[in-house]
């Protein structure tokens, strides 16, 4: 475990928490997921976020930050197209994840919900048993092979297998919001996704679940790839590789919109920022 | 390790593809059945605007006519249309009152578990068929005495009692308490204020629920076949005789082999459906309309 | 003058029992309306019973055996009406719970949003029709439709099944089922319609999220979700056509025979009570389609009652329970 401190830094950082993150790999080595190009999402004639350009590596924990209003959650939704599903959503710009456009027009919205999964901000599992919460999907789509070993190994690595499994048979919602928001992950797990998107997944938990959900991702790192948004500083310091840092801007007309302000390693976010409005956000100054 | 298949996005493997082709399938199924329920209302309105709009004319309403007649006098309905304004106005000035002392009560005084056994109540008389509500007043009123336009006012108020007492119970709970509270701060009996503040403001929705009711009532047909039928000729308006009325009317000349009768049936169906439609969507435009405003107000 | 002019009060301050004479005069006036409602169902129940206590007597249980209705003999039983009642509610009921579920989810799930309001309204207006004029145009239209083409088609391509036997007349069990669909069809939908957009948000994307396609999460989460209220808004269509009896009586041709042919003329408790009342002769008959008019209340009350418990049951499963 490292503890994040500055060395030859230019600021004070606020944040300091004990984290388990490795260092880095090299540039060379990061194989690039989705390559999002000058993204632009309105809902209907209001921008919601405007000219966002990064790229999300392989195997890592990237982190998306910012004041509430900034477009953290349409941004992320706009990578598995949840958005198609607000009527006055349009899109400018490309999103491309190993190298294809998913927006492209041969491209079935389902097939990118398929390799992109979602953990959404509050834990919604279905009116069914556990097992069925799980089991439903990989039906569905298919994966009937082996069904209760892969229900096991999702709940498994959803650090929920011990505490469910003399109860598979019960209702979904007798359980507390935590295990209800670990079971949401091992249900988007066990279909195998390549990129897990997480919206605020921890928002709505105590700090016990929160810190079982953190875990969850530093061990699951190696299979999936993981994008979070989070309003909560210190979790994108004790859990993300990358950070992005997304700020509101004030367009002509004064109307506001979302912008990325600045994305890098989390460590260099944190103590030696290149943008004044990350420096003033992740120190407190705002926001 | 993951089960990443890029040609995913290029070209569907089978079973993504079989799948989509099930989607569409049911999509069509569903689209189809939209056009089916429209098709049917279509159907239906278009035969009888097609039939009875022809035999529209001004002797419709200024000739009576003489339900199971053979006779080659031109038959109008004339009767009918002051019959049924008769009873259906006596049905709305007995079951406006109730219903909407009802709601009050349920509203504004009634106790959780008395609420629900109201609503139960109301509830249950919805769903006794016209037919029994017509014998069930026939045994009441008209068993040894003969029949009454009355006697089928009150059993169309008490088929329309639920519909106005429902509608009246949500708009009242649309009201915002603050007024009420507004009252009681003030140091107003609670009678003047529920009468005074809450039910002016609730009173658009009130009407149109009542409307509403009038234009399900107007058709009726059970009722006033078994309570007041065995009418006699020329128009007459006096409630404590049978009248005819409108659906009693086309359910009589439907009957009969006569094209004349038939057409003149189809006129009628035109004039009735023509009534409850206007009737329903201005009231269902008003409702909307109060609705946004009391929600506005809150 | 509006209730907020508090002259009265602001000049006799906690004139107490002026103030609630008012409040309890409101309050019973109200609530002796809602007892009134009480006691008119109770008045109904016992006025039926009353009514059909002459053939109850006579007749008995003894009553649902048999199928005679003879004035000469002045014998009576409930035989082809009560078969009748069950065969076009029933047929009817499946016949209208596909449509109306497919017209709701297209309206919930399908529909672009213009197109939503125009045939959501349209789908209520059929309801709104009076069961006279569809009587009338099935008497006129449906009818000679059923015994030139539609009878005879389903006779020669599946007359091998004893339902679509051969057609006599065009005003048979068929077309009081197809009359009674039309009529039954706009209840399931709009009530169906308001619970698929009561499913929670989060749930369907849930589902969607998962990689599904959009069938896959009706199936799986919408369906499943509505389950009671569906069921239940099926039950309270099934009991509209239970008591439907005008437009039946026009199309379901008066006959007296109990037969599997839906194609034969048949006839229902609320039909014969429509056209035989005024016309009874004696009183064992008129004591009879009272009896008629019992079962039709009892059937009716049931079925209200199992529709409230199901919607009960329903909310509890939801909710964790």
């Amino acid at each position: 475990m490292t503890e994040v401190v500055s060395e030859s830094s230019s600021i004070e950082p606020t944040v300091r928490v004990e984290t388990k993150r490795q260092p880095l790999p090299p540039k060379e080595r990061l194989e690039t997921v989705f390559e999002i190009t000058d993204l632009e999402a309105l809902y209907g004639s209001k921008a919601a976020l405007k000219g966002v350009s990064l790229e999300v590596y392989k195997n890592l924990v990237t982190a998306i930050i910012g004041p509430s209003g900034c477009g953290k959650s349409t941004f992320i939704r706009c990578l598995n197209r949840m958005n198609d599903l607000v009527p006055s959503f349009t899109q400018e710009g490309t999103i491309r994840y190993h190298g294809y456009d998913i927006r492209a027009a041969g491209v079935d919205s389902v097939a990118v919900r398929r390799t992109i999964g979602m953990v959404f901000q509050r834990p919604n599992p279905f009116p069914k048993s556990i097992y069925d919460n799980v089991a439903w999907g990989l039906k569905v789509l298919g994966m009937k092979d082996g069904l209760k070993d892969r229900v096991e190994k999702a709940l498994t690595q959803a650090a929920l297998w011990d505490e469910v499994k003399d109860r598979l048979k019960t209702n979904a919602l007798g359980l507390s919001g935590g295990q209800q928001q670990r079971l949401c992950i091992a249900r988007t797990i066990a279909v195998e996704p390549d990129v897990v998107l997480m919206d605020e997944p921890a928002s709505a938990l105590d700090p016990i679940a929160t810190q079982k959900i953190e875990e969850l991702m530093h061990n699951l790192k190696s299979e999936y790839t993981f994008v979070i948004v989070t309003h909560n500083m210190q979790q994108a310091a004790r859990v993300a590789d990358m950070t992005a840092f997304f700020s509101i801007s004030r367009g002509e007309e004064g109307h506001r919109y979302g912008e990325l302000i600045e994305y890098d390693a989390t460590e260099k976010i944190f103590t030696a920022p290149s943008d004044k409005r990350t420096e003033d956000y992740v120190t407190g100054r705002f926001g | 390790m993951s089960a990443t298949d890029l040609s995913v996005f290029g070209r569907p493997n089978d079973r993504l593809r079989r799948r989509r082709i099930v989607n569409r399938g049911v999509e069509v199924i569903a689209w189809a059945a939209a056009a089916v329920g429209v098709a049917l209302l279509g159907i239906l309105v278009g035969y009888v605007a097609q039939n009875g709009a022809s035999k529209l004319n001004l002797s419709l309403f200024t000739n009576p006519g003489t339900p199971d007649a053979v006779t080659s006098v031109p038959q109008g309905l004339a009767n009918a249309f002051a019959g049924s304004l008769v009873i259906v106005g006596i049905a709305t000035a007995m079951a406006l009152p109730f219903g909407i002392l009802v709601a009050i009560y349920v509203s504004e005084f009634a106790p959780r578990a008395i609420k629900g056994f109201v609503n139960l109540v109301l509830d249950v008389v919805a769903g006794i068929p016209a037919i029994v509500v017509a014998i069930f007043v026939y045994g009441l009123v008209e068993v040894g005495h003969g029949q009454t336009g009355l006697a089928a006012s009150f059993a169309l108020a008490v088929i329309m009692l639920p519909f106005v007492a429902r509608s009246t119970i949500e708009i009242l709970a649309l009201v915002p308490n603050s007024l009420r509270e507004a009252g009681l701060g003030l140091g107003v009996p609670r009678w003047r204020t529920t009468v005074g503040v809450v039910l002016p403001q609730a009173i658009g929705g009130i009407l149109t629920g009542s409307v509403l009711a009038i234009a399900r009532v107007a058709g009726e047909t059970a009722p006033v076949l078994i309570l007041t039928s065995l009418v006699g000729q020329g128009i007459a308006w006096n409630p404590l005789h049978p009248l005819w009325t409108v659906p009693l009317a086309i359910y009589e000349l439907s009957e009969s082999g006569l094209p004349n009768d038939r057409a003149t049936a189809w006129a009628g169906a035109f004039v009735l459906i023509m009534f409850i439609l206007v009737v329903s969507l201005t009231a269902r435009w008003f409702a909307a309309r109060s609705r946004r405003k009391l929600g506005r107000s809150a | 003058m509006s209730a907020l002019e508090t002259t009265d009060a602001t000049r006799r301050p906690f004139s107490g029992r002026r103030v609630r004479f008012g409040d309890t005069l409101l309050q019973v006036v109200a609530g002796s309306a809602a007892v009134v409602i009480a006691v008119i169902v109770g008045l109904i129940a016992y006025e039926l019973f009353q009514g059909a206590h002459l053939s109850i007597s006579t007749y008995g249980l003894g009553f649902f055996t048999h199928n005679i209705w003879d004035p000469v003999k002045d014998h009576y039983a409930v035989g082809v009406f009560l078969f009748g009642t069950v065969v076009t509610s029933v047929g009817a009921l499946v016949l209208a719970t596909p449509l109306a579920l497919a017209i709701a989810l297209f309206l919930s799930e399908l529909a672009p949003g213009w197109l939503r309001g125009i045939v959501g309204a349209l789908v209520e207006t059929l309801a709104a029709i009076p069961s006279v004029v569809i009587g009338l145009w099935g008497i006129v239209v449906l009818v000679p439709l059923m015994h030139d083409h539609i009878d005879p088609a389903l006779n020669s391509t599946l007359g091998w099944i004893p339902l679509f036997g051969p057609s006599t007349g065009g005003a048979n069990y068929f077309t009081a089922i197809v009359v009674l669909t039309l009529m039954i069809t706009p209840i399931i939908a709009s009530l169906s319609r308001e619970l698929f957009l009561g499913v929670p948000r989060e749930l369907k994307e849930a589902a969607l999220g998962l990689g599904t396609t959009r069938w896959e999460m009706v199936r799986g989460v919408i369906l499943p979700y509505t389950r009671g209220g569906v069921t239940a808004a099926m039950i309270l269509g099934l009991g509209r056509a239970l008591g439907e009896a005008i437009a039946v009586s026009q199309v379901v041709g008066g006959g007296t025979i109990i037969s599997a042919n839906l194609f034969s003329q048949g006839d229902t408790m609320g039909s014969k009570i429509a056209t035989q009342f005024l016309n009874s002769a004696s009183t064992l008959e008129k004591s009879s389609l009272v009896y008629l008019g019992l079962i039709l209340l009892v059937s009716s009350l049931g079925v209200n009652l199992l529709a409230q418990l199901i919607v009960r049951r329903s909310s509890r499963r939801l909710s964790g329970g």
